[in-house]
């Protein structure tokens, strides 16, 4: 399965990874390696197989509606990188998204 | 100086044991455990942080109080959030972090009266098979000091193994606790998916994740188990362990149906590790144990589903990092986009960075049933491949890792490479199955571990098989050199 | 609007629920206060944190499924929603894709006496995101210089409900989005606020060639925080695509932006890739499995429901529809209705007084019911002080308007201000003659046909007493006496 140069950059723009462009072909190749021993997956007919997505069958795992204490306004702020008025200052918000 | 070696040499049951009886006080076994350090980890670079005054502090304490683990010097993989001490699962993302609160299986050791040495190195938010993709350096193998001690636990299997701490923390989400046992001579168990609390564990891939022991010896890890258990309500996805955990009693293997998976043993397996494997199981028969051919057809499909299902849930739990709220967050950046990509650019590592492309990639619009959708049928065939096992045998087996400890750079060129140490490893996740590896050997004189599996909360039965596998095998002392040439 | 055009228009609303804790940790749910005051590792997404589910969000999903007679699933899973957003703390948002809680309801419309069905495509829970507390000019994400970001409102329960594009007007959306509001406010389940912005509405607008069943192409239209905005930003959005397919020019699929202070729509570019949301099941919360006995276990805690209520006002008490349905229109206030019936048991004449007085007082003091000093009891008291006698229909209103004011009772404020009527004949007829003899010329009118005069008279009398005389007393005396000599 070959990943491209456009793939690569698609992608990490949705995880919001810079990839210098020199990178970039490094990435795909890597990426393409993988893929490549993952695709012996697509070989397998597994219309009739069921999905698991938790390994535990547990269901309706629920806690009681009851407020305890929040962390402390410090504590919430403490590791912040830039704290202004008690709230996380971020630059500009250029688009806006969902 | 003697007895100081004696003390390294102490299993935390024995340890427990003295301080009970007063021949050992809490805080000489600290100083011991420390002293060590000092001594030694600049070396092996096992620890990121070693919290010398807290541990002093708390070990003076314990030699005053009761507790079921009093005075037990510990060691913690970076990865397990501790209240007002650094968690940086070796990123530079979280270099300065303090978490506000501990993770749930740390504080039920705290409770129980542990004495915190410090936080472990380890591969890069727990991905990697050696250590090296730590950002802050490697740590070496304290067998060898030109090899890697495994990974991703690689730090606190190395602690262990040097003397460095008398048992550890670690994680597992594809082999990371039982590789790193293996490679360092020590025991690693992996628990059955739920029976250990994941809250406070930073997540890397959320429905393989576990904490489990690393430890001398295999009565340590039901031990340390025996605390760790326990459904939390800050946790999903765990629940109450429906046998609880029993330390093992000194018993041989007489009627323990133990089946060696073949799909395992095909191919890839060093002949040194292959030779070790083939000997133990030899003692295992002598010891009274039927030993039969057991099969996992779809073997050669797991670490392809891992490599897909892992990466994608790690793409979005590693989401959180992007500056805003805590960790790094990079200077000068022209609009949130910017901070965020220069963000992840200088916080993560190589191998990070690639897995988070790989798991979006597989859950990307158009590939998502290709890639993601058909793991998770891969992943039904897996659990059930193990069922049909586990209704033949009690136990199945194989070698934990496919090589011994491989030289420090020897694999970090080819990231597939890497990937096949957890061959073995990466299909008990996929069926959140318990796994504890166990030294069976030396090749060449690096340590050889041996897996083995139950089915889902066996645990007691499981570290039952592991102990008489430990006493079949009799190895006798497993002390690394670092811990026998205490002058 | 061109009669060549129809527009077509699906809401998509977002409920807060007014639970206890939040949806996924156990911080509290409040509104305003300082920043950053209640959240925890869980809503501020550090390391290691893992969500767990709020029962009653369960329960309250619930009932608003059942509110709107959607088909509850048998099995509903959660989602990871990927995206990233300051105020989006884990990089992606718990929601619902494929296996929603509930499908297929319905709520319909009535707008001057016409019936609009409007069906309901899905109904799913998900969790609220922090706020942008923007900073820099103009207040607008886009032209700030930074942003401030508040977590408190990171991970409160929403619950999204999606109608069909079933909706054809702006008046019938908003009187929609107003009976949705009424039914929540029901089912005590929300405070839907849109100016607190617990109740939240976007819309799905596109126009037809009227009679064309194929769709046009849609665009998303945000920010309009209140009912009478909703109306005007979908009428605004409307006339813009008619004008662009008018002018032959297609209609671009997009975010619309309104903008409350001007009234105007304007599209914003369109991001494409912003909308891989790469969905897959959350692994850190178990399935929901929806019993039949769950199902029955939140219908019997639910009230009843406005259409059921105003139906049995109708069919039991005999009331006329339009009553009924004002009556239902709010739950507190049927409520008070039927409390008061049970003090005064004379339907019509309390759906007058309360439709009547009650709506009034609360209309022009801006207040809700519960901030009001009335009480059913005393209402009922003061109706069976009019019936008696004792103090006129008129100065009762007045005394009632005072009891709202003052939380103080009929009796108390009637003995007070010395407000009780005058019946007895002997006082009022001296007062009547009083008032003849010193009309004579209308008296005259009177006797010479002008049967209108009585109210002057009437009226005389009345103000000598301060209102307080009984008006059918008054009537009698006067016709007696003017007929008289």
């Amino acid at each position: 399965m070959a990943v491209t140069n456009d793939d690569v950059r698609y992608v990490a723009k949705l995880a919001r990874l810079q990839i210098e462009e020199g990178e970039l072909a490094r990435y795909s190749q890597q990426l393409s390696t993988i893929l490549g021993h993952i695709d012996k997956l697509s070989q397998l007919d597994l219309s009739d197989v069921e999905p698991t997505s938790h390994v535990l069958k547990l269901a309706n795992v629920m806690r009681e509606d009851v407020s305890r204490p929040s962390l402390t306004r410090d504590d919430a702020l403490a590791n912040g990188p830039e704290v202004e008025s008690g709230a996380f200052r971020v630059p500009q918000i250029l688009e806006a998204e969902e | 100086m003697s007895q100081e070696r004696n003390l390294l040499e102490l299993t935390a049951h024995e340890a427990h044991d003295l301080i009970q009886q007063g021949e050992v006080t809490a805080s000489e076994l600290t100083a011991a455990y420390l002293d060590q350090i000092e001594r030694y980890d600049n070396d092996v670079n096992a620890y990121l942080l070693v919290t010398r005054e807290r541990a002093q502090e708390e070990s003076g304490r314990s030699d005053s109080n009761g507790g079921p683990l009093n005075g037990l010097p510990t060691a913690i993989k970076d990865v397990l959030c501790t209240r007002g001490i650094a968690t940086t699962c070796a990123s530079r993302m979280l270099e300065n972090y303090v978490p506000p609160y501990t993770a749930t299986c740390v504080r039920r050791l705290q409770d129980a009266g542990i004495v915190t040495l410090g936080k472990t190195n380890m591969d890069e938010f727990a991905m990697g098979s050696s250590t090296e993709n730590s950002a802050f350096g490697p740590t070496r193998n304290p067998w060898d000091l030109e090899r890697v001690p495994g990974g991703s636990s690689g730090g606190s299997a190395a602690a262990v193994a040097a003397g460095e701490a008398i048992w550890a923390l670690g994680s597992d989400t594809g082999g990371s606790i039982r590789q790193p046992a293996a490679f360092c001579g020590v025991v690693g168990l992996k628990p059955t998916y739920g029976s250990v609390s994941r809250y406070g564990l930073v997540a890397f891939a959320s429905s393989f994740d576990q904490v489990g022991p690393i430890t001398k010896d295999v009565k340590d890890a039901a031990l340390m188990m025996q605390h760790l258990v326990g459904k939390d309500p800050c946790d999903s996805t765990s629940v109450e362990h429906p046998s609880g955990i029993a330390i093992p009693a000194d018993r041989d293997l007489s009627g323990v149906r133990i089946g060696v998976v073949q799909e395992l043993m095909a191919g890839g397996i060093e002949p040194g590790v292959m030779e070790v494997f083939t000997n133990a199981v030899k003692k295992l028969e002598a010891a009274g144990a039927e030993i039969g051919e057991a099969s996992l057809p779809h073997s050669e499909y797991a670490l392809a589903a891992y490599y897909i299902l892992a990466p994608a849930e790690a793409s979005a739990n590693l989401a959180r990092f992007d500056g805003v709220r805590y960790g790094l967050r990079a200077k000068g950046a022209e609009g949130i986009s910017d901070m965020y990509e220069q963000t992840r650019n200088l916080g993560f590592g190589d191998e990070v960075k690639r897995r988070i492309m790989l798991g979006t990639y597989a859950l990307s619009s158009g590939y998502y049933d290709a890639y993601y959708g058909q793991a998770q049928k891969v992943r039904t065939l897996i659990v059930n491949d193990f069922a049909q096992a586990l209704s033949e045998f009690d136990i199945l087996i194989s070698p934990t890792a496919p090589t011994t400890a491989f030289k420090l750079g020897e694999k970090t060129g080819d990231p597939l490479t890497m990937y096949l140490s957890d061959i073995c490893t990466i299909p008990v996740n996929l069926a959140g199955l318990p796994g504890v590896s166990l030294p069976a050997g030396y090749a060449d004189g690096l340590p050889v571990g041996l897996q083995m599996i139950g089915p889902a909360f066996s645990e007691s039965a499981l570290l039952q098989a592991a102990r008489g596998a430990e006493i079949a095998i009799s190895l006798g002392s497993t002390a690394s050199p670092l811990i026998r040439e205490r002058s | 609007m061109s009669q060549q055009w129809e527009p077509v228009i699906g809401l998509e609303i977002h409920v807060e629920l007014s639970t206890k804790s939040k949806m996924f940790c156990g911080c509290e749910v409040g509104f305003g206060g300082e920043p950053n005051t209640r959240t925890c590792p869980v809503c501020a997404a550090h390391p290691g944190a893992l969500p767990v589910m709020n029962r009653e969000a369960i329960n309250s999903i619930g009932k608003i499924a059942l509110s709107l007679e959607c088909e509850i699933a048998e099995r509903s899973i959660f989602h990871r929603k990927n995206y990233f957003y300051p105020d989006l703390p884990k990089g992606y948002q718990i929601s619902q894709y494929d296996l929603p809680f509930a499908v297929e309801g319905h709520l319909d419309v009535t707008v001057d006496g016409k019936m609009y069905p409007v069906g309901i495509e899905r109904v799913h829970q998900e969790e609220d995101t922090g706020k942008n507390i923007h900073a820099g000019e103009g207040g607008r994400i886009a032209g700030a210089l930074y942003s401030l970001i508040d977590f408190n409102r990171s991970g409160i329960p929403l619950v999204e409900v999606v109608t069909k594009p079933a909706i054809h007007s702006p008046q019938v959306a908003r009187a929609f989005l107003n009976k949705l509001k009424n039914t929540l406010k029901y089912l005590d389940v929300s405070d839907c606020n849109m100016e607190e912005g617990s109740l939240r509405c976007d819309a799905n607008v596109s126009v037809r060639p009227a009679g064309q069943t194929e769709l046009g192409v849609k665009t998303e239209l945000k920010n309009m925080n209140s009912f009478k905005h909703l109306e005007k930003g979908l009428t605004k959005e409307i006339e813009r695509q008619i004008a662009l397919l008018e002018a032959g020019e297609k209609v671009v699929q997009q975010t619309v932006h309104y903008e409350v202070a001007t009234g105007e729509v304007h599209p914003m570019r369109s991001k494409e890739y912003a909308h891989d949301y790469r969905y897959f099941p959350e692994p850190d919360l178990a399935p929901l499995e929806i019993s039949e006995e769950f199902i029955r276990k939140v219908r019997s805690r639910m009230p009843e429901l406005p259409s059921m209520r105003s139906e049995r006002y109708v069919h039991e008490l005999g009331l006329p529809e339009y009553d009924a349905d004002v009556l239902t229109s709010s739950r507190d206030l049927a409520d008070f209705f039927e409390e008061t019936l049970v003090f005064y048991n004379d339907a019509k004449t309390v759906s007058n007084w309360l439709m009547g007085e009650l709506l009034g007082v609360l209309n022009a003091s801006g207040k809700e019911l519960g901030e009001m000093g009335i009480s059913a009891e005393g209402t009922a008291q003061l109706l069976k002080m009019i019936d008696a006698g004792q103090v006129s229909k008129n100065i009762g209103k007045e005394v009632f308007a005072n009891m709202c004011a003052t939380g103080k009772s009929a009796a108390q404020i009637v003995e007070e201000q010395g407000l009780t009527q005058i019946s007895d004949t002997g006082e009022l007829e001296a007062m009547i003659a009083a008032v003849i003899a010193a009309n004579p010329v209308q008296v005259e009118q009177f006797r010479g046909g002008k049967e209108q005069v009585l109210g002057f008279f009437v009226g005389q009398v009345m103000k000598q007493t301060q209102g307080r005389a009984n008006p059918q007393v008054v009537n009698e005396l006067l016709r007696k006496q003017l007929a008289g000599s």
